[in-house]
């Protein structure tokens, strides 16, 4: 079996915060081959973005990663030295975040901005940069690149400063590419846009894509695989198809049937009862979505839950699922 | 261009305005100056009444208000009484004196306050953190001229490192040829390096103990806007872009945690003018501050009005390069 590109392995992390520590993920597994588009999805606070921060090394002082085994292409990522790491990032694993506009430093023009990743990870002549800098702006279909090179993000709409935080993820061609909900707050037409762009650059270049989002429509339409997250554990993971027609586990079920998109009639929209659980909680039970389950069993108190097989490259984390 | 010109007319009825409250408050301060400065016993009344005449002080207010304007349209700030000089030849024989220490002082807290503020910033609870707190706290709880005084008991007293702190030169040295008026920068040109060392340890003492009143704002913003900027969004971009820690550090996040910072110090700037007044009385240092707080004492309006004025438009100038300097960094600013 070939390596993966990207595996991630009993990750574990906490946020020490003023009112306790938060248990913000849960020994998290998956992996990526290259040239695979992998959707996270699940609720705000599922651990979702922390995921992504966590393989990037971004995470803010607060967190503690307790346990966990990231590797690129096999190299284990948190045994590279700060310095090794740094260069790995932007050059070889690039991300894209969500809000455009305040990802971007305010003060200094967007084709700096390119160009400080380009001169950064691949030094050059000013014109070889400068020249960089333009094919990544190209590549993203900025409109007139030689002109908005000297734009301000204040100058720009928020699908254009997209463009350019896209354009520097990808100025330096890496082969991992995380769009932490690449399209929140931008217009429904522009999220079409951005996110073609996102799957046709991809294909071109033969990157594995996680693409984090809350918008299962979206996940079904860019993925070839799903991964479910719920209170920073992952609850089930299956191929696109395969999880729409056959969700196995209840918060899954519960998630399709809490789209408009998904369900027959509005009449079959579902919510999901209660809500997260409080990541603070030293009690938290093994399964953390059984407080709110519908099809709770006694078993499901028994410590030691993991996921199982449930079909062809399908696991589910449930002591009774569907 | 038109922007500045903006700022320059809109400055205008600013002045208008600082100029009749100083003669006003002038003229309401307890006392009555033709007395003070006709204290001889031997004067009669009628001589007070004619040192009262002659200084104009029998006109009703709106009169002298209006002579006043007058006299300052022809560029005459009046004389004083006390020293019987015009007062703008006083001025321009006193403010080379304060300009130095002042930006002298400027200077040192800036190269001390803002790299402090840094990297109180980077290293959140740190020791150069409770630094950067105790320096800001005894910086904003100690009065200058408190400082002043301890410092000259330590260093000159105590310790004899300090030259005796009487003014702006050993009297025994020569002045440089007079360029700016200002020791440190005429000695430099002059080529006079025995005369820049001697001035330097002159205005040290009344320098630092300036410059630890401007210090505390300073820190503390430069702390609060890194501290701010280095969580931002665009921070944390830029790490995920593998960019240099150094790049990420002085391009992104302190250029833009100088846009809060200008503005401190423009409005630093302006409290040290404020405070060279007893700063000055304390280092005998021959400035403006000294000479108004002694023309306060002494009744002596012209020189205390032009005082007013010329602290008026120094902060006028110092909130419009702050403007400019914002404009600078901030290309958003450029816009309205």
């Amino acid at each position: 079996m070939s390596v993966p590109l990207l595996s991630v392995r009993d990750l574990t992390v906490d946020f020490a915060t003023r009112d306790g520590t938060v248990h913000v993920l849960d020994g998290v597994n998956f992996e990526l081959a290259a040239g695979e588009t992998l959707g996270i999805v699940g609720e705000s606070g599922s651990g979702k973005s922390v995921t992504a921060f966590a393989i990037m090394g971004i995470l803010d002082h607060a967190a503690r990663v307790l346990s966990g085994d990231i590797r690129f292409e096999g190299r284990d990522v948190r045994a590279m030295y700060p310095r090794e790491r740094d260069l790995w990032r932007g050059k070889e694993a690039s991300i894209i975040f969500q809000n455009p506009r305040t990802a971007l430093n305010p003060i200094r023009s967007v084709g700096r901005q390119i160009a400080d990743v380009v001169s950064r990870h691949t030094p050059g002549s000013s014109s070889e940069i400068r020249e960089s800098v333009l094919g990544a702006m190209r590549q993203v279909r900025i409109p007139d690149p030689e002109r908005r090179m000297s734009s301000y993000p204040f100058e720009l709409s928020g699908g254009l400063c997209q463009r350019i935080g896209i354009a520097a993820a990808l100025a330096c061609h890496p082969r991992l590419l995380i769009a932490d909900e690449p399209t929140t707050g931008l217009d429904v037409t522009t999220q079409a846009v951005i996110m073609d762009m996102i799957r046709d650059i991809a294909r071109q270049g033969n990157l594995g894509t996680v693409l984090i989002t809350h918008d299962l429509a979206l996940a079904s339409e860019y993925c070839d695989r799903i991964l479910v997250m719920h209170a920073g554990h992952v609850v089930e993971t299956a191929p696109v198809k395969d999880l729409f027609a056959n969700p196995r586990h209840p918060y899954t079920y519960g998630l399709l049937n809490s789209v408009p998109s998904m369900v027959d009639s509005v009449h079959d929209l579902r919510a999901i009862p209660g809500s997260l659980p409080d990541l603070r909680r030293a009690d938290l039970p093994p399964c953390r979505f059984a407080e709110r389950c519908p099809r709770r069993i006694p078993a499901c108190d028994a410590p030691g839950l993991t996921l199982k097989e449930a079909g062809p490259s399908h696991a589910v984390a449930c002591r009774n699922p569907l | 261009m038109t922007r500045i010109t903006w700022r320059l007319l809109s400055a205008i009825p600013t002045l208008f305005g600082v100029i009749l409250v100083t003669f006003l408050i002038t003229r309401v301060l307890p006392g009555d100056p033709a007395v003070f400065f006709a204290s001889n016993p031997s004067m009669s009344a009628e001589d007070v009444e004619r040192v009262r005449v002659s200084l104009g002080l029998d006109k009703s207010l709106l009169e002298q208000f209006w002579i006043y304007l007058g006299a300052l349209w022809q560029g005459d700030l009046g004389k004083s009484i006390a020293t019987g000089q015009p007062v703008t030849t006083e001025m321009m024989n006193r403010l080379p004196a304060s300009v130095e220490l002042t930006l002298f002082a400027f200077v040192l807290a800036i190269v001390i306050a803002i790299p402090l503020g840094i990297m109180a910033a980077l290293r959140p609870g740190s020791w150069i953190d409770q630094t950067c707190r105790i320096v800001a706290t005894l910086g904003v709880s100690m009065p200058t001229f408190v400082t002043g005084l301890l410092l000259i008991y330590i260093f000159y007293y105590l310790l004899g490192v300090a030259p005796e702190p009487t003014g702006r030169l050993d009297p025994f040295l020569f002045k440089p040829p007079h360029v700016t008026g200002m020791i440190i920068p005429d000695a430099l040109f002059a080529g006079d390096l025995s005369t820049v060392w001697a001035a330097l340890r002159q205005i040290l003492l009344p320098g630092i103990t300036m410059a630890l009143f401007a210090l505390a704002p300073l820190a503390r913003m430069t702390r609060a806007a890194m501290l701010g900027t280095l969580s931002a969004e665009f921070v944390r971009t830029a790490r995920a872009n593998g960019l240099s820690r150094r790049k990420i550090v002085m391009s992104y996040a302190f250029r833009n945690a100088m846009l809060p910072v200008v503005t401190t110090l423009g409005m630093t700037f302006s409290y040290m003018l404020g405070a060279n007044v007893l700063v000055e009385k304390v280092f005998a240092w021959p400035g403006i501050g000294g000479f108004a707080l002694d023309s306060l004492i002494s009744l002596d309006y012209a020189p205390l009005q032009a005082f007013m004025l010329i602290m008026a438009g120094i902060f006028l100038v110092v909130n419009l390069m702050t403007d400019l300097l914002a404009g600078l960094v901030d290309p958003r600013a450029g816009l309205n």
